[in-house]
């Protein structure tokens, strides 16, 4: 009897511990977290605040942003000093949190599956998914670039919409707000500050 | 006649095959003139497309179903010549086999029984045609009302009024296996493929517009790398992340 309740608190334990992490395998690790983050977006017992900050937790564990933000940056990575390259790692965390708490919102009412899954390389595995849109619109493709140079904590560092690159848009988006703005980071770091804010 | 169109056709493949070697996919035609074209068409969206495709949303399932598959298969004439033009002939016979299945059998094309008989009906334009043969498309601009667009694929846009079974039927007005239309018939099933375009996009449209710090550059991105894997049949993803280690 004692056994059995050392059993299930441990269990009780490991299932409301807040660190409790994915799984490393790539494919499980998308299901999990995506099964996950459906059920806490889609609970109507939470607050707008609870939700933004388990996507904000959620994000900041399993998603490469640091490396998200290098690579939309482009080549300026390479030519700006370290001080401004803080300043925008720093505004474009935010920026991403936020607008990945939004995109996550507005697709939380849907059904999700994960199909398969392609090892590319030692460092990159794409799990392929399908989302099934509640409107009963049609299903969505989903490829997750996942990260897996650790194969023990495996990174989201893209997500790929019906073959479109969410990473290469927002790359391009960046690389036409510096390009009309003579390659000036700080400008761009003040707009990423400016939606935050906004 | 005919010599005069194949005159201007070359002369077109000329300008595009000499733009192609100077202007990269990211270049823009006239930066400025897009820019506005496509907040005028943004504001369009807004008034007219949006509204109809929230209320084409809310009508019954089967009617909203049967009017994609009816738009789809009247695009998927177009994949018929343009495919036996990139001498894809597996792609020729699967878009063939899908049209006239699902205009006999699936009732004019508002049903799909030939998705259930293995048919992958695809949808290939002469803009495509040209990026198979390894055209690059030129420098990018937006066109009022129909949105983004390349120089070679607005190029293919003029030669698709050409080799589309349905346009020569309709726009015009000639005469194929006893069927015939008019002007009003294409646009009509042009409006309607944009409307159930829109509808199934109404969720990613609005988060892009909430979540984009340039809209038109988010749509110039999205354009270029869906024609490109539309010229490839392929949406495999390119690794452009370089040494980005951790």
């Amino acid at each position: 009897m004692k056994r059995l309740k050392v059993f299930l608190t441990f269990i009780f334990l490991i299932i409301n511990n807040p660190l409790f992490a994915y799984s490393s395998d790539p494919k499980e690790f998308v299901q999990e977290l995506v099964t996950d983050a459906i059920e806490k977006l889609s609970d109507k017992n939470l607050t707008n605040e609870e939700k933004a900050k388990f996507v904000e937790k959620v994000a900041i564990e399993n998603v490469d942003i640091n490396a998200l933000g290098l690579y939309t940056l482009g080549e300026l990575r390479k030519s700006s000093n370290e001080s401004d390259l803080i300043k925008y790692q720093t505004a474009f965390e935010k920026y991403f949190l936020k607008s990945l708490t939004s995109r996550l919102t507005d697709y939380s009412a849907s059904r999700f599956e994960v199909v398969d899954s392609e090892k590319k390389s030692a460092s990159y595995t794409i799990v392929k998914s399908i989302v099934n849109p509640e409107d009963s619109g049609p299903n969505i493709k989903i490829d997750w670039r996942i990260y897996t140079k650790n194969p023990e904590k495996p990174l989201i560092r893209d997500l790929i919409v019906e073959g479109l690159s969410l990473a290469r848009t927002q790359k391009e988006e960046f690389s036409s707000i510096l390009s009309s703005n003579n390659n000036d980071i700080k400008i761009l770091t003040k707009k990423l500050e400016e939606f935050v804010k906004g | 006649m005919a010599s005069k169109k194949i005159i201007k056709l070359l002369s077109l493949f000329l300008i595009i095959s000499s733009l192609s070697s100077k202007i990269y996919a990211a270049e823009e035609c006239f930066e400025k003139a897009s820019r506005s074209i496509f907040k005028f068409n943004m504001f369009l969206d807004d008034v007219i497309i949006e509204p109809i495709a929230k209320g084409y949303n809310k009508l019954p399932k089967p009617i909203k179903l049967g009017t994609g598959n009816f738009t789809s298969n009247i695009s998927t004439l177009l994949s018929i010549p343009t495919s036996l033009l990139q001498g894809n002939f597996n792609q020729f016979a699967h878009s063939t086999g899908s049209v006239l299945v699902n205009s006999t059998v699936g009732i004019f094309g508002f049903l799909n029984p030939a998705e259930k008989m293995g048919f992958k009906s695809s949808k290939e334009d002469f803009g495509q045609t040209l990026g198979s043969y390894g055209l690059g498309e030129g420098c990018y601009f937006v066109l009022p009302i129909l949105g983004p667009t390349t120089v070679r694929d607005s190029i293919g846009l003029v030669v698709d009024s050409y080799l589309d079974p349905f346009a020569h039927i309709t726009i015009r007005e000639k005469e194929l296996f006893n069927i015939s239309g008019n002007n009003l018939d294409y646009y009509s099933v042009k409006g309607a493929t944009a409307v159930d375009f829109r509808s199934d996009n109404i969720i990613n449209f609005d988060s892009l517009e909430k979540n984009s710090l340039d809209l038109y550059s988010s749509f110039k991105s999205f354009y270029l790398q869906d024609r490109s894997n539309k010229i490839k049949n392929s949406s495999d993803d390119q690794d452009d992340w370089g040494n980005l280690e951790n």
